[in-house]
């Protein structure tokens, strides 16, 4: 089996609403696609993400794996930048180790 | 009437506010065993908010108890620890109301469960309360003043869903202490929970055993009140 990975420039996610941003994140990680933002997720849209992923597991979806680098605080600490955010199917990605700077993930198709 | 109208005006002057405490984690964290101690020493020793066992997402729903006195000016001697001498005495009391929630996971796989001995049936109920739960524990969220967020010590604590959690909170403006739980266990390491979270404020703790729950109380006594 492929397993097919999505880069989405930082462009593409400026460009969409964070409900817009959060259906296609899920509608590609349901499809069974690995989807790596650049830019990142906030905080707010993961949880988000979250809930919209608890409304969707079912037996062939058991839902997602997540990863990323939490935000940096911008400008006088009014935005946080988002840096980075990692989605991936929980059947077929697992996070095996995760630090400051370096995330490792094992994709697998079995 | 005076009664009532002087009655009345104290409640209002003197109203005590109550801050809505959710304690939350991935499951299994340890946030049940917890949130019953709390309810036994300050408000009845009978009284469980909830069942806690070795199976994740026992808790599906979220329990919330009103009303808890934290006291420490009482002598809390079903504690293990020996009563910390150098807690003030001013703020040492807190009144909360206690929600106990579902563990937060971004997965539920109804076949792990089966893996407990659950036969396919009960596993697949489960697992839809479960992700029920998650959700209900998110939206929760919006109605909490503070948040003890709990792991165990004897898991990787950089999680994804840990370090959400806390950036939520930190967005909203809205106080966090990190428990970390499970400090009986051989091959625990609060350390590596303050390593990670070294911005924040960990407090080692035994949920079950009673080890260091009366610097946790003064610790919330000062971030929550
Ligand atoms: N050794 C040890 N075990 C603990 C401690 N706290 C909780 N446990 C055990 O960990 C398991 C999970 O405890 P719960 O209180 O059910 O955990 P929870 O976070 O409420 O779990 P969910 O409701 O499933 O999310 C149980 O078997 C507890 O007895 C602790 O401080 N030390
Ligand atoms: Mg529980």
């Amino acid at each position: 089996m492929q397993i097919e990975m999505r880069l989405i420039s930082k462009d593409k996610m400026e460009s969409m609403s964070s409900m817009e941003k959060l259906r296609f994140v899920l509608d590609g990680v349901k499809s069974g696609n690995i989807v790596v933002l650049e830019g990142g997720l906030t905080s707010e849209e993961q949880m988000k993400l979250i809930e919209l992923t608890m409304i969707e597991v079912s037996e062939d979806f058991p839902g997602i794996e997540m990863s990323g680098y939490p935000s940096k605080s911008g400008f006088l600490n009014l935005r946080k930048k988002t840096r980075l955010t990692v989605v991936g199917p929980a059947n077929t990605m697992k996070t095996i180790k995760k630090g400051k700077d370096l995330i490792s993930a094992i994709i697998s198709s079995t | 009437m005076k009664g009532v109208f002087s009655r009345l005006l104290m409640a209002l002057l003197f109203k005590k506010k109550r801050v809505k405490i959710g304690i939350y984690g991935p499951p299994n964290a340890g946030k049940t065993t917890l949130a019953n101690r709390i309810v036994h020493t300050f408000v009845d020793e009978e009284d469980d908010v909830g069942v806690s066992t070795e199976v994740p997402h026992e808790t599906r729903r979220v329990v919330k108890r009103e009303g808890v006195n934290i006291d420490l000016t009482k002598n809390l001697s079903q504690d293990n620890t020996a009563s910390n001498p150098k807690t003030k005495r001013s703020k040492a009391k807190l009144a909360l109301d206690v929600v106990d929630t579902p563990g937060l996971a971004t997965k539920i796989d109804f076949r792990d469960f089966m893996a407990y001995g659950m036969d396919e049936e009960v596993a697949k109920r489960r697992a839809k309360e479960a992700t029920e739960g998650v959700i209900e524990a998110i939206k929760w969220l919006d109605d909490i003043d503070g948040v003890l967020l709990l792991m165990d010590s004897t898991e990787d604590p950089y999680t994804q869903t840990n370090v959400i959690i806390i950036g939520n909170m930190e967005a909203r403006g809205i106080p966090v202490i990190i428990a970390a739980n499970k400090v009986d266990l051989p091959d625990s390491s609060p350390q590596r929970i303050k390593n990670a979270f070294p911005q924040h404020q960990v407090v080692p703790i035994s949920a079950l055993k009673g080890d260091n729950i009366e610097a946790l109380y003064g610790e919330m006594a000062k971030a929550f009140r």
